[in-house]
């Protein structure tokens, strides 16, 4: 351990300023404690989600009334945004569990800052993305078909198609991710429950911290639990998009049977995370002060981070091209030709623009330490992330073999009004996040700062 | 609980809790009172402190265990259903492959061990820990809610063959922390 102490691979400290415990416990439960503090972007962003929400509900209820003839999907493009959205938001929750469980595998202290946030927006980007398939079923209230369970009606789903092992992948991941949570939360939950006054705060902290009391037993238990969880969801997260990329792989149609699609949508699963976690760190640092937390440095290396799933994404759009070549055969090659200049080649070239030129700029410090910069680049990752699922599924479907069964695909209201609800869902559930749960992982924080704080520098040279 | 023992009129005592402003200090205590015999002790502290449970010797490897046999029977569940829906229950031809088409069968068999294991994970940890337990003897210690936050603690429990009220008392004090407390014992 005692290499990882010093910081690896800059001068800046991961914890900058003269801190103590108490002082690094204040900073972060100091937000959930005051809650008349909350910044007024608090307001307006929560607002801005609520009203969303609303959007959400009614196209809900709209869908549910109506059937899914309301949404553009059509014959020959019977998936369409469900999926699409499906894949974006399930995407996104990748990058929580890459920071919270194989950062920590491979004992990147830096994680430690920003783990809690990230896991966080694992579990909102799940739930919006497990509403689409359960939605696109048509009959959402018997979605509980889609499990395995004795029935009269003798029946049981297909284990050999890829949309079952996707029932188990997302509810596995859903839960895994649920439990990791909350497993890093009880700590710091029992430092709220020793520190609020409030009655009703403290026995609902009291109650989630499960009665922690920090025995050096506990923790080491505790820590043996911690680890290993870390070591399951590492390989859960890449089977889990895996598993929705075979989705397609493992049908015939042009554009989706790839051997390159498993690994090509897990880095960008990573991309896209990535730049959502940056996209609401970035203001969040500020508007509630953690920057001495998530310094510059965090940034720096997200933005690493972000660049090379960016490149390995982009490598896997050079190689369908190549593969369209070099497989000489006819049906590839159309649906690349198709991409480039077909009906929906404004949408390629965009891709192509945001997720493998606009990202280059990462590649210079200055540029990774330009808070503006790095945001709008992530947005435009968000993006592009989004057209890439959009180029793969309706624009793949709607030229396939036959010219006799070509089609269009047009988005109605609906598509978009689910689209930018699931958003506003996940902003609402951010934000109210932030104020009722600790957002960095106090305890973590505090163990790092016991190793690298200056003072100890100067013990381990005398005994040295 | 039955740590509680008898002392002559005062309160029943849980043990007696010494308080340290820094890890290392708890460290080396916890150390010293392996070292003098005590066997029922344990130390508190704000976030896991590397190399106590060893200055402690206190040893547990169940949790590894638990994992491990949760994520086989997990395995052998995934699997099972599988086999017994497609082979026994509903065998269906699907381009001509086996009814047993064990290859197809990896997926769901891996999620299931992983989510066997991790609900094992948690499950047993808490349950090990003796959690939730909303109420503990501890709790009542003066200065205990630093715990949580800034402050190290150990407690020699009553309920140590070798524990004595001035004895203990006296040795927690030779170890250096700020204060020593009596722990009351939870009423019965």
């Amino acid at each position: 351990m005692a290499e990882t102490l010093t910081k690896p691979h800059d001068e800046e400290p991961l914890i900058e300023g003269n801190q103590t415990y108490a002082s690094l416990t204040e900073t972060v439960a100091g937000v959930v404690q005051r809650q008349k503090d909350h910044p007024k972007a608090w307001f307006v962003a929560f607002v801005l989600g609520f009203g969303l929400v609303n959007v959400l509900l009614l196209s809900i209820t709209y869908l549910v009334y109506m059937g899914i003839g309301i949404w553009g999907n059509n014959q020959p493009v019977a998936w369409s945004f469900d999926i699409i959205n499906f894949v974006w938001w399930i995407g996104i929750g990748h990058a929580g569990t890459l920071i919270s469980a194989i950062l920590l595998l491979m004992r990147q202290e830096w994680r430690t800052s920003i783990n809690r946030f990230a896991e966080a927006m694992t579990i909102f980007a799940v739930m919006c993305a497990g509403m689409y398939p359960l939605l696109h079923t048509g009959r959402p209230w018997v979605a509980y078909w889609l499990l395995p369970y004795p029935n009269i009606l003798a029946m049981w789903p297909q284990p050999r198609s890829p949309l079952v092992w996707d029932v188990f992948a997302v509810s596995t991941y859903m839960t895994v991710s649920i439990l990791f949570w909350y497993t890093g939360l009880v700590p710091d939950l029992a430092t709220l429950r020793d520190r609020v006054k409030n009655r009703f705060a403290k026995v609902l902290a009291g109650m989630g911290s499960l009665g922690w009391r920090g025995s050096a037993k506990h923790w080491m238990r505790y820590e043996q639990a911690y680890i290993i969880l870390a070591g399951l969801s590492t390989p859960l997260v890449l089977s889990v998009h895996t598993i929705v990329s075979f989705d397609f792989a493992v049908s015939i149609l042009p554009g989706w049977q790839a051997t390159i699609f498993p690994p090509y949508f897990v880095a960008g699963a990573v991309y896209a995370g990535f730049a959502m976690v940056l996209t609401f760190m970035i203001p969040m640092r500020r508007w509630y002060r953690i920057e001495h937390l998530v310094t510059m440095n965090h940034i720096d290396w997200m933005a690493k981070i972000m660049l090379t799933t960016g490149l390995i994404v982009f490598y896997g759009y050079i190689v369908e091209v190549f593969y369209a070549w070099y497989s000489a055969n006819p049906y590839e090659q159309f649906m690349m030709w198709n991409r480039w200049h077909g009906p929906y080649a404004p949408a390629y070239w965009l891709l192509i623009l945001c997720n493998g030129v606009i990202p280059q700029l990462l590649w210079s410090k200055k540029n990774r330490r330009n808070l503006k910069l790095v945001f709008a680049v992530s947005l435009v990752v968000s993006l592009g992330m989004w057209l890439e699922r959009f180029i793969i599924i309706p624009v793949s479907l709607h030229r396939d073999f036959l010219p006799s069964s070509w089609g269009m695909y047009y988005p109605t209201i609906w598509d978009f009004g689910m689209f930018f609800g699931t958003i506003g869902f996940f902003v609402m559930m951010m934000f109210l996040f932030v104020r009722f749960i600790p957002m960095i992982s106090i305890f973590e924080v505090r163990e790092l700062w016991s190793r690298i704080r200056p003072q100890r520098a100067e013990v381990k040279e005398v005994e040295a | 609980m039955s740590h509680a023992i008898e002392v002559s009129q005062g309160p029943k005592v849980y043990g007696y809790i010494a308080e340290f402003e820094e890890a290392e200090q708890l460290v080396q205590a916890a150390r010293k009172t392996a070292e003098a015999g005590y066997r029922d002790f344990d130390a508190y502290s704000p976030f896991p402190i590397h190399g106590l449970p060893e200055a402690m010797r206190f040893k547990d490897a169940r949790v590894p265990w638990i994992i491990f046999f949760c994520g086989v029977i997990g395995a052998i569940v995934g699997y099972g259903l599988q086999y017994y829906v497609t082979v026994f229950d509903y065998p269906m031809n699907v381009g001509g492959r086996p009814n047993h088409s064990w290859v197809q069968y990896i997926p769901i068999t891996f999620e299931c061990t992983v989510l066997f294991a991790a609900l094992g994970a948690v499950v047993g940890m808490f349950g090990l820990n003796g959690l939730p337990r909303p109420y503990h003897p501890v709790f009542e210690a003066k200065n205990f809610e630093r715990a949580s936050e800034d402050r190290f603690f150990l407690v020699i429990e009553a309920s140590d063959g070798k524990f004595d009220a001035e004895a203990t008392r006296r040795f927690l004090e030779s170890l250096g922390p700020t204060e020593v407390n009596l722990v009351e014992a939870e009423e019965v």
